[in-house]
């Protein structure tokens, strides 16, 4: 089962200089919230800066990560 | 021969040049089966939306053609004419902003009484275009 700290750390790891805050919106590590500070958004759609933190987990997404509700932003 | 797989996606594909606003959800308008499908409805009907919608639950391959067409992994996904506006969070956060009603061309709402809104057609059932 995912926790928190598995995805931030995936995310941090994935997107440099990224800084990761995940909530798990249940309880039952399957359903999670992550706010994505990340300077290589900038310039992006919000399609875009989403479609970068769900690559990160790939086909996860939709398996054990039920759902993955996302806040993206380039600056703090 | 096109494999059924194929078929679905021209079939999504065809469904998503012929309806303006068009909603692949979990469930119906009516009746969501999840609660981000629930959010992004509620936030069309918000705005008076007049919107088409699909429910992916009948056949599992309807959300795997989908995805693999729009580079988006999760349900629900909102299509204003031909484009991917996004999912529960964007349509959420776009409704907050105003930048939904904007994108979908309605005037904002003045109040704050949502506007119930009647599908302008039937939910489609893009699984039946197959039999």
């Amino acid at each position: 089962m995912p926790t928190t700290d598995e995805l931030k750390q995936r995310i941090e790891t994935s997107i440099p200089g990224a800084n990761a805050d995940v909530v798990d919106l249940n309880g039952g590590g399957d359903h999670f919230r992550a706010t994505v500070i990340a300077p290589e958004f900038a310039g992006l759609s919000r399609i875009e800066q989403h479609r970068r933190v769900y690559e990160v987990f790939g086909p996860d997404i939709g398996g054990p990560i039920h759902a993955l509700s996302l806040v993206t932003r380039a600056e703090a | 021969m096109s494999t059924p797989e194929q078929q679905i996606s021209a079939a999504i594909q065809e469904a998503i040049a012929e309806n303006e606003i068009l909603l692949f959800m979990k469930g119906t308008p009516e009746a969501p089966r999840c609660g981000f499908s629930a959010r992004t409805v509620a936030a069309l009907e918000a705005v008076g939306a007049p919107f088409a919608a699909v429910d992916i639950l009948p056949d599992p391959r309807i959300r795997q053609e989908l995805s693999a067409l729009s580079n988006w992994p999760t349900i629900p996904q909102l299509f204003v004419r031909g484009d991917l506006v996004g999912g529960a969070d964007i349509v959420a956060e776009m409704y907050e902003t105003g930048e939904l009603a904007e994108v979908i061309g309605v005037e904002a709402p003045a109040g704050d009484a949502p506007a119930a809104a009647e599908p302008e057609a039937p939910p489609l059932t893009i699984e039946n275009r197959l039999s």
